[in-house]
């Protein structure tokens, strides 16, 4: 191995899925060799069959789509919220000194702390889930969508003043088209969080969703079930990301070239 | 009347942090006939740079006032067109909408900019790659584009800041021929900024020495090469003359500018 060299892409691919393989390899011999106890590490094999039976009996796929709609729905509301706001306060120094100190008090809040306060406000239906979702996703979106335009290259900002450009159009036609491939970089990693959020979210008075039926499942000692939501939320978590990846290929096509 | 008037204008940049004030530009005073090609040619340091960008208006005079048709310059603005040193094309941009940025910022209609922006690229030689963008660009390429999209808005005046600077010698060379070109059909006023001897001789019809820093105007010698320039100019016994004056006016400089760092 040297330092920085390429390898062929099937190498990568043939690489990546091993370690999924060992993986799965070491959890079985760890569980099907007995050393692990079954109260507390079910086999790969009886996680798939309790998978099987949540799917088809216990309507999880219900839990699926609930989980789903609430941290697309919690995000979408940070992001409609957060992306203006940061791109306001990475254009303009005086809105950037008068929300900056907040926002950084705010992002180290921690979102889970507020659930007590939020069930009292909102109660334990949807719009809880959906500000835990957003209240953990939207300072972190203001900051970094803040820097990511305020470090817009400065000498393509003067390159359309002497082309003349004005205020409103260094805003909308270099400032923001030059941080649009970050900010949606941007997107990609805090809907990362946003899954973790919804977990805990769920975790606490909530009756659907991955997370509800991971804490049911702990008072059963259904550890098979437990990481097959953990898994499921993995793969989706995947999915998403690779989605969000092509979009951006395809919306951007100058910036990976 | 002079297209543009630098009356004593010179800069001071602020002390940083308990230091001296920088004086990067002494009090300076320089007119441009209509249509001249003026090079203004110094050692790194010398204030060249800082003098372009207060005549584009991206920075501003510590004294003095810089005329533009008579008109005192305040800000940028589209009179007065800019090629930088760095690679500045928008990189979201194809060339042509690169080209036709400024065009767009002044309202001009999608079929106008269309029509105006194929004319330079064939100007600039790159009607084949309207539509790439700027990265799959080589440097010059890129910097053919950046004079093209600044001459698209036609300015009053055209300011280039060491346009060729990044660019290899045989690039640079055929770039130079490009751009002497350009002005020979339009005959646009210009001025650049270059620390190349060669380059500040072969396209000025003027060229302007500045000293070492803090920077100031010492000498200002006219080119009389006639035009249209060959690149074979360069051997002749006129050009090699004003090389060798050049060479000591500038080398004297650079000696100074050494010491000082």
């Amino acid at each position: 191995m040297k330092p920085l060299a390429p390898i062929s892409s099937t190498a990568r691919v043939v690489l990546g899925i091993s370690f999924f393989v060992l993986f799965v390899a070491a959890w079985s011999y760890a569980t099907f060799g007995g050393f692990v106890s079954k109260t507390f590490l079910a086999n790969p094999w009886t996680m798939l069959q309790d998978g099987w039976l949540l799917l088809v009996k216990q309507g999880f796929l219900h839990d699926i789509g609930m989980t789903i709609w609430r941290v697309i729905g919690g995000f979408v509301l940070a992001a409609l919220f957060a992306v203006p706001i940061g791109i306001l306060m990475g254009a303009y120094k005086p809105i950037e000194a008068f929300l900056e100190p907040f926002v950084s008090f705010a992002r180290y809040l921690p979102a889970s702390a507020f659930i007590p306060l939020l069930i009292l406000w909102a109660g334990i239906g949807e719009l809880q889930k959906l500000l835990v979702i957003f209240i953990g996703s939207v300072f972190q979106l203001i900051l970094m969508v803040a820097v990511s335009v305020g470090s817009v290259r400065r000498d393509l900002v003067e390159a359309s003043l002497t082309l003349g450009a004005r205020d409103a159009g260094v805003l909308k036609r270099v400032l923001i088209p030059s941080a649009a491939p970050e900010i949606a970089e941007i997107l990609r990693l805090v809907l990362g969080w946003a899954w973790t959020y919804v977990i805990v979210a769920e975790l606490i008075g909530s009756s659907s969703g991955i997370g509800h039926m991971i804490i049911d499942s702990q008072a059963l000692l259904a550890t098979g079930q437990i990481i097959f939501g953990i898994i499921v939320i993995g793969i989706i978590g995947l999915i998403s990301d690779y989605a969000f990846k092509a979009a951006n290929r395809h919306l951007f096509p100058w910036s990976i070239i | 009347m002079s297209k543009l008037v630098i009356d004593n204008v010179s800069r001071i940049f602020p002390a940083v942090r308990g230091g001296t004030p920088t004086r990067a530009l002494e009090p300076t005073n320089l007119s441009v006939a209509d249509n001249d090609f003026v090079t203004i040619l110094g050692p790194s340091g010398c204030g060249k740079s800082t003098l372009l960008r207060m005549v584009a208006g991206l920075d501003t005079p510590t004294t003095g006032r810089i005329l533009l048709d008579g008109k005192a310059i305040t800000g940028p603005g589209a009179d007065r067109g800019m090629v930088f040193q760095s690679y500045t094309l928008f990189p979201w941009l194809t060339v042509s909408e690169n080209i036709s940025f400024g065009l767009r910022e002044r309202g001009v209609s999608q079929r106008e900019r269309n029509d105006i922006a194929k004319q330079w690229l064939e100007k600039v030689g790159l009607t084949s790659f309207a539509n790439h963008f700027p990265k799959q660009l080589s440097g010059g390429m890129q910097q053919r584009t950046a004079i093209a999209r600044a001459l698209a808005n036609d300015p009053k005046i055209l300011l280039l800041d060491e346009p060729f600077g990044a660019l290899d010698n045989q690039t640079r060379a055929l770039m130079q021929e490009l751009l002497l070109g350009i002005w020979e059909r339009e005959r646009k006023t210009v001025i650049f900024v270059t620390h190349d001897i060669e380059e500040a001789i072969f396209l000025a019809s003027r060229t302007v020495v500045m000293s070492a820093r803090p920077g100031r105007i010492k000498a200002d010698i006219p080119v009389d090469l006639p035009h249209p320039r060959h690149y074979t100019i360069k051997t002749t016994p006129a050009f090699s003359d004003l090389k060798a004056r050049l060479t000591e006016e500038i080398r004297v400089e650079a000696v100074l500018a050494a010491e000082a760092h």
